[in-house]
């Protein structure tokens, strides 16, 4: 978990700086090699890391506007995802979905821009995977400001009712865009809610991988076992902004803290005092990373850029 | 349960409705593969609130013909998931008035993750739900709002008007690799508990066949005037067709039967021969499909018209309670036959 947590970050700091390298006018959001929003997981990496440990081939995720944790953590290939950042034709959707709409349907792994929209989606491939009578399971991700969308009441309800074998993932980093969980949701934890559906709900405090990784797995046997559906709630930290430029001023005094909560090192010092770790493998699993990131980058700048008349292709099959 | 009427000619010919032959496509389908599935509100055993799951619960059971909640979004939304991964299903919005519950599962998820996927993605589904006005439903129970979506990119649209493409246009749409939005009109059904035009009752093969999406029809042919046209709107331009043939003036009646795809060839060419155009839809008149077929006129060539086109639509206000208003505002028989009347006098 701590490899892929550092190929996660690594690849998130040089997307971050490919973002704003070549940016001109450094204001323009729609200019540079990479254009668009950009919202980075940092941060959030033991939530994939620990939900996605216990996923096989052929399970389903749902990602939220904020993905590449999750896409990278099920195995969505980097360079084929990085092309997609780039806009490339070798891109996962050629160009046509951009860093917000990845879709990978060898890995069963798509997003959804649009919050919460991707837990009923969510729901009928779960519903897929029990029709054909597989142990498959789909898990639905989205942030803390989701689940006051109709879409997350009904997706729960949905899957409650027909005990459909789907994992419902909260990212509660604290902020919806700029506004705080305590102005938006009254209840101090989501799992609260899943009793309303009479499924189990869980959360999952401090951001710690492990309590994630063990919570996360026991939803995910369940849902593979065919005994329904589960929520978990898992409070994170999002250490950069909700997007790339985004001067955070809403956060205030927080923002002077936000390393130390950073929970890649802490995870790291964890496992070196238990002689999980050493210092040197820390190292190696950070150069590796870097030079995985490297390919994957090289690769996009490398692949052909769409046509305009590409952009006619693909609205139907 | 819904009840159909089903007469039997002299011949034994069999005659179904509208409603029956949608339910009998499904059926075929369903027997042919696994995959296909229905979901709605209602559609078990009560077999569709306007007939379109008429006895499939029956056959099929509670495990391929299932009832949801009263939730569309995640309805609509597990049926785009489940399409995804491969599956067949058939979901029921129960009227398309619902759409404002569930617009973003339909245009934000149904229609464009075959587009935003690069094509990687399909999304085999059906979305078929209730349209049309006639019988005091209201503001909120009668729109038509085929233009709403076949204005939106990603969504196959189609619309019959009897039952023989009823049955064909579903096999269709159940077989399409796309999203396809199959729009049933009410008083088209069959209903027994609806007025009818006994159109929505007709032979109908009882082997599967398909009817291909995007092809229209030339229901009636005619050399004086065009009438393009589509849904329910069909079975009135015919008794109209057939009305003014005893004043002399030839209609020529086009089902468009899909939106999207759209078939301009045929539009085209009835407009060339006749080279006057009426227009007849029961959805909102600006920014719809009248203004369409007008706009491909004029672009292609607006010689074509010897006279100026006509447009016959709901003018552009919510669909009213009180029977007298509704039927003021809807293309009705007397409103067509008037319109057809101008252009060939």
């Amino acid at each position: 978990m701590y490899r892929e947590m550092v190929r996660i970050r690594h690849y998130e700091g040089r997307i971050l700086q490919e973002y704003h390298a070549d940016k001109t006018p450094a204001w323009d959001i729609g200019a540079g090699l990479i254009p668009g929003e950009m919202h980075l997981s940092a941060g959030q990496e033991p939530a994939a890391v620990g939900v996605c440990a216990h996923l096989r081939k052929g399970d389903a995720i749902t990602a939220p506007h904020r993905p590449h944790h999750f896409a990278l953590a099920h195995g969505v290939d980097m360079k084929a995802m990085t092309a997609e950042i780039y806009g490339r034709t070798s891109g996962l959707c050629q160009g046509k979905g951009g860093h917000m709409h990845l879709f990978d349907p060898e890995n069963h792994f798509s997003c959804s821009g649009i919050i919460g929209q991707g837990y009923p989606v969510a729901c009928g491939q779960a519903m897929a995977f029990k029709r054909r009578g597989t142990d498959h399971v789909a898990v639905a991700v989205a942030g803390e400001g989701a689940a006051n969308q109709g879409a997350f009441h009904e997706s729960l309800n949905l899957a409650a009712v027909w005990n459909l074998p789907v994992v419902f993932v909260i990212e509660d980093n604290d902020w919806a865009i700029s506004v705080p969980r305590s102005h938006s949701t009254a209840n101090t934890s989501n799992a609260d809610r899943a009793a309303g559906y009479g499924m189990p709900g869980v959360r999952v405090e401090n951001n710690d991988p492990d309590a994630i990784h063990e919570a996360a797995g026991a939803a995910i046997e369940r849902a593979r076992a065919g005994e329904g559906p589960s929520l978990l709630e898992i409070h994170t930290v999002r250490l950069w902004g909700h997007f790339e430029g985004d001067a955070q001023a809403y956060r205030g005094a927080e923002l002077e803290t936000l390393d130390e909560r950073d929970p890649i090192p802490a995870y790291a010092a964890r496992l070196i005092e238990a002689g999980d770790l050493t210092d040197d493998q820390v190292e190696q699993i950070k150069a590796e990373a870097d030079a995985e990131v490297d390919a994957a980058v090289q690769f996009a700048l490398g692949s052909p850029i769409p046509t305009a008349d590409d952009a006619l292709l693909h609205v139907f099959a | 349960m819904t009840t159909t009427e089903t007469p039997q000619t002299a011949d034994g010919t069999r005659r179904i409705t509208t409603a029956k032959a949608m339910a009998e496509a499904i059926a075929l389908e369903m027997r042919a593969n696994p995959e296909v599935f229905v979901m709605g509100e209602d559609v078990g055993a009560y077999g569709g609130i306007f007939g379109s799951t008429t006895d499939l619960f029956a056959e099929f059971g509670a495990d391929r013909v299932i009832d949801t909640p009263i939730s569309e979004t995640a309805f609509i939304g597990a049926g785009i998931g489940a399409a995804v991964e491969g599956m067949r299903p058939v979901v029921e919005l129960m009227f398309i008035d619902f759409y404002g519950v569930c617009m973003d599962q339909i245009t934000n998820h149904m229609a464009k993750i075959h587009y935003e996927s690069g094509g990687a993605v399909n999304v085999p589904m059906v979305l078929m739900s209730a349209t049309g006005a006639g019988y005091s439903d209201a503001a909120q129970h009668s729109q038509s709002l085929w233009g709403t979506f076949a204005h939106l990119p990603g969504i196959k649209v189609v619309a019959p008007s009897n039952p023989y493409d009823a049955k064909g246009l579903m096999a269709s749409a159940i077989r399409d690799d796309n999203p396809v939005l199959y729009l049933f009109h009410k008083g088209a059904q069959g209903l027994v508990w609806m007025a009818k035009n006994p159109r929505s009752i007709a032979h109908v093969p009882e082997e599967a066949y398909t009817v291909p999406i995007g092809e229209a029809a030339v229901a009636r042919e005619g050399s004086d005037v065009s009438i393009v046209t589509l849904s329910l709107s069909v079975q009135h331009s015919l008794d109209v067709a057939e009305e003014l043939e005893g004043e002399g003036i030839s209609v020529e009646v086009i089902d468009l039967r899909s939106l999207v795809p759209l078939d301009t060839e045929t539009v085209l060419s009835s407009v060339a021969k006749t080279g006057k155009l009426l227009v007849v839809d029961e959805d909102y008149k600006s920014y719809g499909m009248t203004g369409e077929i007008a706009a491909i006129v004029a672009e292609t060539d607006p010689t074509m018209l010897s006279k100026p086109m006509k447009r016959l639509a709901v003018p552009d206000v919510p669909i009213p309670y009180a029977r007298t208003m509704e039927y003021g505002i809807l293309p009705t028989r007397d409103k067509i036959a008037a319109a057809v009347r101008e252009l060939a006098s």
